[in-house]
């Protein structure tokens, strides 16, 4: 017990020490997250009002961002399956990475919906009527919990083992592994279900939601995976091979295919149809009755997918600016898509045919960046103290000699 | 971080935070401290909180209503009744009037009388205790495009001075009370429900604000206190009751409750009473001698979004000799807002 109390006043004494670039890096993000915390408590004295949302359009810019989150979360499982299923050890080394971004992206989800809750003093209520299983949000619940919670254990099994300089025993962590490959499917599934089964919504009310939740997915985790390994390789002395990028760009070339051809489909339905349901769509990609709000946005994402696909598909990715470029492209695309361009239309008109459109607020958008600066500013720790950690340069036993900047310093 | 850079600058950062030196403990202190102001300047408008808007320990306990006893209800409801007083001046008693065995409210509304007047919005809201600003309305009076029966190209904002356009026919719409609700099945926590009378009711002090059932409703029924609700002591009603029209609080859902507090004791809701027309019929559908079962059986009836499933408990109708207007008369209030 001492010695796991050691290791986390360890982590959290390392996640201070840098050089410049990680302080003004770190010191960004935690003036953006305050920001975002001030906004908050102005939303909470004010109420949702803060917001653009109305009783027309009621959920807007956090639960867009929710959405696409729970997509990035992905990332973890796609590491996972080259590596345990199909025996790809490109991938091995750098599969922490991936359920480090999960667990500081369900963080960043758990928040979104905390903000976007009127009452949240009553969070509680949850645990003492839980209805469950009629309501997919309740689903939902259990789906983001249960994630966090397999994820923080392999992740944190892992370090400590190399902290405490023993090898982890398969025991503890590999079952967990296949477990979370299951779930993380499942938290994509019940998040596109929670959509999917409203009848009073034709925009969402349609079985192609889910595969293409799981497409666009599995095309930005991994996309955000390869920036992240390619920081961690440029920063740190953490190996990190060509091949695993590489592996990771077949990954994200097949998803953005997929997605793009689900997009397709889904289109032509709507569009060849020209039923009623057809309106939702009209409004975002070529506008309703002069309100064209979602319409730039939405042309935008689909030219960033066409050419980050484009990109991906030509051997010129194999070139890791290229690579970039188009990772960057694919994680913007699909921000917007899967976020605002899912969300937003599905209340546009709304069910009595009133068109009213959505602009988020100022606090909303800054109570938003916080949670993003919150998340990303996890996520930095968690890297920052697993490189040195797992690559055996902090460990209990040198720690009993040496400081820990000695451990660094000999980096 | 680690890379050569950390090198240069390594042996200031061991120094720094290595041993307590003076120095170190000088610039941490200012770290600290610094980083204490930014969250405290970070937490400031929470000040503006005001003393109503943090939960007690009692309201923060409180039980779901359906598992309150009767002293329970009776200690919450006092609660409540003082609360109500304080903020409004208004003295009432919190009514509980429970549904009536053998009863299942139905409501009807006559497209061919309805000349579009709005007096039942405002008579809701007055009922009803809405808040007055930001106007939170649970009926939207539409107005339909001779032909067609599609809502989209409806007008919810007419406003001329005078109604009905004779080119045009009006469809009020509010909570259908369906018999399926998709609205009670998406709430993570059990906050609304159905009630054995058919009337879908909310617990104001349960629900926590997630809008879900707002999103499932497809009758754009439901309503969010996006902000603090606002009424003038003179306008609040006192009648009230916890299920359907006692002040709510910013933060939480609201919907039309057919009125539970006068239906259930034999009274007519607020909006039927107003209608210069008649064009609105409630009552009893198993009683097989109510104007709603009359009309069930004899008149030409039509049900808004019936492809959805959800199996409303309000309808509209028709009169065969067709429209049976009204002399034209000022509308209530301004354009439905909100």
């Amino acid at each position: 017990m001492k010695k796991y109390a050691t290791f986390l006043w360890d982590c959290f004494r390392l996640s201070f020490v840098g050089d410049w670039r990680y302080h003004l890096w770190m010191t960004i993000l935690t003036l953006v997250s305050l920001a975002g915390l001030n906004a908050y408590c102005h939303q909470l004295v004010h109420g949702l009002v803060a917001t653009g949302m109305t009783d027309q359009v009621s959920w807007g810019l956090y639960i867009a961002n929710f959405t696409y989150l729970v997509g990035l979360a992905a990332a973890a499982a796609m590491l996972v399956i080259p590596v345990y299923i199909y025996r790809n050890m490109h991938l091995h080394d750098v599969v922490i990475f991936g359920e480090l971004l999960a667990v500081a992206v369900i963080v960043m989800c758990l928040l979104f919906v905390m903000v976007d809750l009127g009452r949240p003093d009553r969070f509680m209520h949850l645990l003492w009527r839980f209805n469950f299983p009629i309501s997919m949000l309740t689903w939902d619940v259990i789906a983001l919990n249960g994630y966090l919670l397999l994820n923080l254990h392999i992740c944190g099994y892992l370090i400590y083992c190399a902290y405490c300089g023993r090898k982890p025993s398969p025991v503890f962590y590999v079952p967990f592994v296949f477990i979370a490959i299951v779930w993380a499917i499942s938290i994509h599934t019940v998040t596109a279900f929670l959509y999917v089964g409203l009848g009073g919504r034709p925009f969402w009310n349609s079985a192609i939601i889910a595969p293409r939740f799981l497409a666009s997915a599995f095309a930005a985790g991994p996309a955000f995976i390869i920036l992240t390994l390619q920081i961690v390789r440029r920063f740190t002395r953490h190996r990190v091979a060509d091949d695993a990028l590489l592996a990771l760009r077949r990954i994200v070339q097949v998803a953005m295919i997929i997605n793009i051809f689900l997009l397709i489909c889904e289109v032509f339905t709507e569009f060849y149809t020209d039923s009623a349901h057809v309106a939702s769509s009209q409004y975002l990609y070529f506008g309703l009755h002069g309100r064209h709000g979602l319409v730039p946005w939405i042309w935008t994402a689909i030219g960033m997918n066409l050419v980050a696909t484009l990109l991906l598909v030509l051997p010129a990715s194999r070139g890791l600016r290229v690579l970039n470029l188009a990772c960057i492209l694919a994680i913007a695309g699909i921000w917007i898509e899967k976020g605002m361009g899912l969300i937003v239309p599905a209340f546009v008109p709304t069910p009595l045919g009133e068109i009213v459109e959505y602009y988020p607020t100022v606090h909303e958008i800054v109570i938003g960046a916080g949670i993003w600066a919150f998340g990303l500013l996890l996520y930095t720790i968690f890297v920052r103290v697993s490189v040195p950690v797992l690559a055996g340069e902090l460990t209990y036993d040198k720690r009993a000699g040496r400081s820990v900047q000695m451990g660094l310093a000999k980096e | 971080m680690g890379d050569s850079r950390e090198q240069d600058t390594g042996s200031a950062a061991e120094r720094n935070s290595s041993e307590l030196t003076r120095r170190g403990f000088l610039s941490h202190g200012v770290v600290a401290l610094a980083g204490t102001s930014a969250v405290a300047a970070a937490l400031a408008p929470l000040a503006h909180l005001k003393r109503d808007d943090i939960p007690t320990i009692e309201e923060f306990l409180q039980k779901h209503y359906k598992e309150m006893t009767a002293e329970d209800k009776e200690r919450v409801f006092s609660r409540i009744a003082k609360a109500v007083e304080s903020r409004y001046q208004v003295r009432t008693k919190l009514a509980d009037p429970p549904p009536m065995a053998g009863v299942e409210f139905v409501y009807g509304l006559n497209l061919s009388r309805c000349i579009g007047c709005r007096k039942c919005v405002h008579a809701c809201v007055e009922e009803n205790n809405q808040s007055r600003s930001p106007e939170i309305q649970y009926i939207r009076v539409l107005e339909m495009q001779k032909g067609s029966i599609d809502v989209e190209t409806s007008d919810h904002h007419y406003d001329p001075p005078l109604v009905p356009n004779s080119a045009k026919y009006y469809m009020p719409v509010q909570c259908h009370q369906c018999a399926d609700p998709p609205c009670v099945k998406v709430c993570p926590v059990e906050a609304t429900w159905q009630e054995p009378d058919g009337i879908t009711v909310i617990d104001y002090d349960w629900c926590i604000g997630c809008r879900y059932c707002e999103a499932a409703c497809p009758y754009w029924a439901r309503r969010f206190n996006f902000a603090e609700p606002e009424i003038a002591p003179d306008q609040v009603n006192p009648n009230m009751a916890y299920l359907s029209n006692r002040p709510r609080e910013k933060g939480v859902m609201e919907k039309c409750t057919y009125c539970l507090h006068r239906t259930r004791v034999g009274r007519m809701p607020a909006c039927l009473e107003v209608c210069p027309t008649g064009s609105r019929k409630f009552g009893n559908v198993l009683d097989p001698a109510s104007e709603v079962a009359y009309i069930l059986r004899h008149k030409r009836v039509y049900v808004f979004k019936e492809d959805v499933g959800t199996i409303p408990r309000f309808f509209y109708y028709f009169d065969e000799r067709g429209s049976r207007y009204s002399e034209p008369i000022a509308p209530a209030g301004t354009g439905g807002s909100g």
